[in-house]
């Protein structure tokens, strides 16, 4: 974060200005949270579940598009010979995203089907307990299968600064926001408008009523997964892309923060995480101007904050709408 | 006229250790409307849970339509016409009246068909069309009691089963309540009704079944329960 303060131009580099830039790497770096935070949103609002697993199926989205470009000769792990820095086509860049979605839309269905639905009538203890032996297994199935050391992510799209009038971003954070403002644009429609989505709201108010009105109980807590899954893939990918290594364990601090978003927001709400996340990621990046050490803690000092002020979070509900 | 669309062959539910469900055997013909009436606690809403899918039978068959439907999915019998409007009324509060209607379509796939169905539940219930725009959550108890009935009618019912509409409701509502059921089987939905209050139930079905403690205890056409002393002693309040 601090080197792009070294970048704004040195003449007029006022603490405002620096500030205004911070609020924008900050809306870049809150993108990726809404991203990830809408899984743990959505997977709450149907099944009053906390899925401790999202933050990994987010970490494996960077890896479903890490080894098919690995195998298609793209690469820029420095101890790889065959490194050649190689333009990755945009069909390329677009198969390895569509590469992740796919995979971790199935991964997100295996994992509430063998994890989460024999449990679906036991305690909720019991289902927590899960969720966080689940997430264990990723993690530590990840460090086994991956190695624990960081990995260089293909150069997708070659990093350059452009200059926004007030500040400066990279064209990958931008990217990172637009894509994020467009998938969470249409995650809200479809939610509100589509049939599926209709079910998923059903599903939300009341499961045994949905299930009496004709609803597919079942496969609409599948495709909740799944969505939910998808959005944390691309934001994967989009990190992998920004910020050229990934590790086994990234999922967990991004997961845990994504969380906070999404609770902040008000759990169970889509604008709430979008709002979580931003307000996440832009607070963090303010508080690192002044402090790097103090902007990790700055997720928690403001989720004990809201809470204490509105427990149901920003935009939460205390009714029974939970989508 | 005499085809059971429904049967239910000496069907047993347990809750964990609870027996709920003892041997219970019933069927239902095309057509009728059937009354299940009892105390609280005797078992009914279990019986319609089962019969939907909601709750399985430990043994025993579920037929409808000839089918073995003992472990189908909720979801493929709303498909098929069997749809239950459940107790509570289970009305989606932030939802308007309109939306909780069209839910109620929703294993449907002949739009036109919703369409002309939704204006006629307004004929049927001129007060919903009224509140069309109202959150579920803000209808009086007999306006959700209508609107759950309108909303298991949106689902094209051939059988509908419906659980205590009477509940909690003012004797003058619980009349156009049941006013409106022997409307609607009128119209040829066939219907299986749960109730408490057996005087008007009894007065509004052909026939009609007790259960007590999960069992079965007497059948018969519904004017002869009327006169029958240990129903008028146990749910007419007569001594
Ligand atoms: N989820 C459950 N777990 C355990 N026992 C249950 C459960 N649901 C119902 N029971 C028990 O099963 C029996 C039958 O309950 P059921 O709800 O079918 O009664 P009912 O006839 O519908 O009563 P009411 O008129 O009060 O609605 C009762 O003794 C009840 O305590
Ligand atoms: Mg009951």
């Amino acid at each position: 974060m601090l080197e792009l303060l070294a970048t704004a131009e040195p003449g007029g580099t006022s603490l405002a200005q620096a500030l205004l830039q911070q609020v924008a790497n900050g809306i870049a770096k809150g993108s990726v949270y809404a991203l990830i935070a809408v899984g743990y949103t959505m997977v709450y609002g149907v099944l009053q579940l906390i899925n401790f697993a999202h933050g990994e199926v987010y970490m494996l989205g960077a890896y479903f598009s890490y080894y098919p470009a690995k195998w298609m000769g793209y690469t820029t792990d420095p101890e790889d010979p065959t490194f050649v820095p190689a333009k990755v086509p945009l069909y390329v860049v677009g198969f390895l995203f569509v590469c992740s979605m796919a995979c971790c839309a199935f991964l997100g269905m295996l994992i509430e089907r063998f994890a989460y639905r024999p449990l679906r009538n036991s305690s909720r203890l019991a289902a927590l307990i899960t969720a966080i032996g689940v997430s264990l297994l990723l993690q530590n199935g990840g460090i086994m299968l991956f190695k624990a050391d960081p990995r260089g992510f293909p150069t997708l799209i070659e990093q350059s600064s452009v200059d926004l009038g007030l500040v400066a971003l990279t064209n990958t954070k931008i990217i990172i926001v637009v894509v994020a403002a467009v998938m969470m644009t249409g995650l809200h429609l479809f939610v509100q408008k589509t049939r599926p989505g209709a079910a998923m709201r059903a599903c939300s108010f009341d499961m045994r009523t949905a299930r009496l009105m004709g609803v597919n109980v079942d496969g609409t807590i599948g495709l909740t997964f799944a969505i939910g899954s998808i959005m944390a893939a691309v934001a994967g990918v989009l990190v992998a892309m920004d910020q050229p290594t990934i590790d086994p364990l990234m999922g967990l601090m991004a997961g845990l923060k994504a969380f906070v978003a999404a609770v902040l927001g008000g759990i169970g709400s889509i604008p709430g995480a979008a709002l979580g996340g931003l307000l996440l990621g832009v607070t963090e990046s303010v508080v690192g101007t002044f402090s790097t050490t103090y902007a990790e803690a700055v997720a928690f000092v403001l989720l004990i904050l809201v809470l204490l002020v509105k427990p149901s979070g920003l935009l939460g509900k205390s009714g029974r709408e939970k989508v | 006229m005499t085809e059971a669309i429904l049967e239910l062959k000496s069907i047993n539910v347990f809750y964990g250790a609870i027996h709920a469900l003892r041997n219970v055997s019933l069927h239902v013909n095309a057509g009728e409307v059937v009354t299940l009436i009892g105390a609280n606690g005797a078992g009914k809403t279990t019986t319609l849970a089962t019969i939907c899918g909601l709750l399985r039978a430990r043994s025993g068959e579920v037929r409808y339509a000839g089918q073995d439907i003992s472990s189908a999915q909720t979801h493929r019998l709303v498909e098929s016409g069997l749809v239950m409007a459940p107790e509570g009324r289970g009305i989606f509060p932030n939802l308007t009246v309109e939306e909780n209607l069209r839910i109620g379509a929703y294993a449907r796939k002949d739009k036109p068909a919703v369409a002309s169905d939704l204006a006629h539940a307004y004929d049927i219930f001129p007060r919903l069309a009224e509140r069309k725009r109202q959150k579920g959550g803000t209808l009086s108890g007999g306006e959700q009691q209508m609107l759950s009935i309108a909303r298991a009618l949106m689902s094209a019912p051939k059988l509908l089963l419906l659980d205590e509409p009477s509940l909690g409701l003012a004797p003058l509502i619980v009349q156009t309540i049941f006013e409106t059921i022997d409307r609607v089987n009128e119209k040829g939905v066939t219907i299986l009704l749960v109730e408490q209050n057996a005087n008007i139930a009894l007065k509004h079905s052909h026939r009609a079944y007790v259960i007590e403690s999960g069992c079965i205890e007497i059948e018969g056409a519904s004017t002869e329960l009327r006169s029958d002393p240990r129903v008028r002693a146990a749910y007419l309040g007569e001594t």
